[in-house]
């Protein structure tokens, strides 16, 4: 179609159509009209957008790093809450312990203090009885004493009174 | 070129014609406000703009979208770009920087499809271009530092006596900015296109059409790459240009 007028043009310019003069108002007009349309286009409603995403991506980064060092502060503190209690929980079940062992050491020193008491009690009675009854025997053989040495004195053919007779084996069975 | 083609005899070679301003409808002259094909090609890169970095951002989702990420990846990039070459009162001028590196990245990128214009492979686009940001960034550091900004020139680390000297080196480079500017980025894309097509020219051969397709899938690879650098590059530089004015001692 073009191609003898192109072909014309080209050789006057010495074949090269970026040096054929004709054209270049027409470039420079639809270039100035492209750059203002763009910059028109940018500086109006891209850029702006563009910077406005921009900032308010950070600054939700920024809220959401904030929300995070938060909650682990947030969790740092409970973990913390949860230790002081198991530690008092601890430190009270010890004491609960001790208490409830002194207690028991108590009833059981009671208990034995009795026991103590009413074995010293008992013995001490043992004992008396058989005191008493060391001394019945002790009795019982002077009688017996005496009534054998009268009547062996007695079988010998010798008279002779009880009241000598007993005091001689009181005197013999002292020692 | 037409000769090259005869000579070649049955080649067709035009690897410039995919340069030709024509206008889009019809056929005739092309005058200042005629809609052509550049008209199409920037108003396809301003609409693959807006669908990126507005329609990509409607949601203004807190977890992006693929293609939000894409948009705030674009910003982000360019933000600390001119935060960190020109400094955080540079930040003013980002709008523009980002305007200057979007309408490059995609008018390359657009320009890389099959039958494609490329707006950024002519001088005269690029051109105007660098001379803004020359001239603003000129202005910028008259009106920010006043007399000041003639520091740029005066090396005071120095020696006294070679200071005359290299204030008219730095004078020269700074006048050749807008040139070296501008034709960086156009060459390039011309460059790389023209490759592109001499090498697909190649391939009407049937001996070496797989070696050319080959090489074609290469340069093209080469030329992905080289599309988003040059837009890095005009960027950076021109945030370079901006740190110059507004803090202009070395």
């Amino acid at each position: 179609m073009a191609t003898e007028t192109d072909a014309a043009k080209a050789a006057e310019s010495g074949g090269l159509p970026q040096l054929d003069f004709s054209t270049f108002p027409n470039q420079i007009f639809w270039l100035l009209v492209t750059l203002v349309v763009i910059y028109l286009v940018l500086s109006k409603v891209a850029l702006p957008r563009i910077a406005s995403v921009l900032a308010e991506r950070q600054g939700t980064i920024t809220n959401d790093i904030a929300a995070a060092e938060e909650l682990k502060a947030k969790a740092a503190a409970a973990e913390q809450a949860y230790d002081k209690a198991l530690a008092d929980a601890r430190a009270e079940a010890q004491k609960i312990a001790g208490e409830t062992k002194a207690e028991i050491q108590a009833e059981v020193d009671a208990a034995m203090a009795k026991a103590d008491a009413e074995i010293a009690a008992r013995t001490a009675e043992s004992e008396a009885r058989i005191t008493e009854i060391r001394a019945g025997a002790a009795a019982a053989i002077k009688d017996v004493a005496q009534d054998t040495a009268k009547e062996v004195v007695s079988a010998m053919g010798v008279d002779i009174d009880a009241a000598a007779i007993k005091a001689v084996v009181t005197a013999r069975t002292k020692g | 070129m037409a000769d090259d083609a005869k000579a070649e005899g049955g080649l067709v070679f035009h690897p410039m014609d995919q340069f030709i301003v024509k206008p889009l409808l019809g056929d005739g002259p092309v005058g200042m406000f005629t809609i052509t094909n550049v008209t199409f090609w920037m108003a396809l890169a301003v609409i693959c703009i807006a669908l990126l970095l507005v329609m990509g951002t409607r949601g203004r989702a807190l977890v992006p979208s693929r293609i939000q990420s894409v948009a705030e990846l674009a910003y982000g990039f360019i933000y600390k770009m001119v935060e960190d070459v020109a400094g955080k009162d540079g930040l003013k001028y980002f709008p523009y920087v980002m305007t200057l590196f979007m309408f490059i990245v995609f008018s390359n990128f657009l320009g890389l499809l099959p039958l494609a214009f490329t707006p950024t492979s002519h001088i005269a686009v690029t051109a105007v271009l660098a001379m803004a940001v020359f001239i603003a960034v000129t202005v910028i550091g008259f009106v920010k530092n006043g007399a000041g900004f003639l520091s740029l020139f005066w090396i005071s680390s120095a020696p006294l006596a070679l200071r005359p000297i290299l204030a008219i080196i730095e004078a020269i480079s700074y006048f050749v900015r807008p040139v070296s500017h501008s034709i960086r980025l156009a060459g390039n894309m011309m460059a790389g296109h023209a490759v592109i097509k001499v090498f697909a020219a190649f391939a009407a051969i049937a001996a070496i059409s797989p070696l050319s397709i080959v090489a074609i899938t290469a340069i093209y690879a080469l030329e992905v790459m080289v599309s988003f650098i040059q837009a890095y590059v005009f960027a950076i530089l021109t945030c370079v240009y901006l740190k110059d004015a507004l803090h202009p001692h070395h």
